[in-house]
């Protein structure tokens, strides 16, 4: 099984096909349940605490905007991690601030930089666009070898 | 500060999301307390939320899996089910990360039309979609096209 980082990291569809083809995805819900199972003190809603922007320092300089630090505590190890990704180059679901917006444009040059298996993909619009979607998927997780 | 302690730890927690025309949440929820074991499951608006351990949730997503493969979806979640932090009872309006699913809800059919079309279909035959990094120039048709479109 490889370990498929998804993008966006909240995708229901890219988290479901890479699973379905025998992958372990790599997705934020992984990062946050981390952190709401380890016992410590309570920092709700997503126990992110002022460690966080430290740990990010590894992944963005020490100006950039402390929100973004600490979105990469989440993201980065798991971009280290990642044998493989899926990028959807049209998700505007994954829009929000200008700390997840900065994330995520970090979060894609990391992956663009690593020398790793990637597919870009945009959301499909019509039936056929779907049959060709999947098929995509299906042939590079096919590819990567090691499917459960 | 005050000490926390998690609910249900060494747990996962996993979405069952469907959209089909001939399964609804509740049959799935049925046939899942059948086969629960010791795992929780919740009965939402477009699936089911199951909690326990890692083997029995991933048992019962398999059993649950045959009964319309090509319509129900998975995916992770961090919290547990009905979790005060992200349960709309408790915050009010819509759940976080419940935009992302409706959002991607619209796009399913298409994927469950593209998995069951590969079955079909040889896979090797099925074109690659245009690469989204690819900027080709703008083609002359469609320049025309929007010529056409401006008001005079």
């Amino acid at each position: 099984m490889v370990k498929v980082f998804i993008y966006p990291a909240t995708s229901l569809i890219l988290s479901d096909m890479v699973a379905r083809f025998g992958h372990t995805p790599l997705s934020s819900a992984i990062a946050i349940r981390e952190r709401i199972q380890t016992p410590g003190l309570e920092s709700p809603p997503l126990q992110i605490t002022p460690e966080e922007p430290k740990k990010g320092l590894k992944w963005a300089a020490v100006e950039v905007p402390a929100g973004v630090r600490g979105r990469m505590s989440l993201y980065g190890p798991m971009v280290e991690e990642a044998e493989a990704a899926i990028i959807i180059n049209d998700a505007d679901l994954s829009f929000g601030c200008m700390g997840c917006a900065r994330t995520n444009e970090l979060i894609k040059f990391l992956l663009r930089e690593k020398d790793i298996p990637k597919l870009d993909l945009v959301y499909p619009k019509n039936e056929e666009d779907g049959v060709r979607f999947v098929a995509a998927i299906k042939r590079f997780l096919d590819g990567l070898g090691g499917a459960k | 500060m005050t000490n926390y302690t998690p609910v249900y730890p060494g747990t996962v927690t996993k979405y069952v999301i469907v959209e089909s025309f001939t399964i609804t949440p509740a049959d799935l929820a049925i046939r899942a307390y059948e086969i629960a074991g010791e795992v929780i499951v919740k009965e939402t608006c477009f699936g089911l939320v199951i909690n326990g351990k890692e083997e029995d949730v991933t048992r019962i997503i398999t059993e649950l899996r045959r009964i319309d493969p090509d319509h129900i979806f998975t995916k992770d979640r961090g919290f547990p089910p009905g979790d005060a932090r992200r349960c709309r009872a408790s915050l009010g309006g819509a759940r976080p990360g419940f935009h992302g699913i409706e959002y991607e809800m619209q796009i399913l059919p298409y994927v469950s039309h593209g998995l069951a079309e590969i079955r079909k279909r040889t896979i090797e035959e099925i074109p690659s979609p245009a690469s989204p990094l690819e900027h080709p120039a703008l083609d002359i048709g469609k320049l025309k096209k929007l010529m056409e479109a401006q008001e005079p």
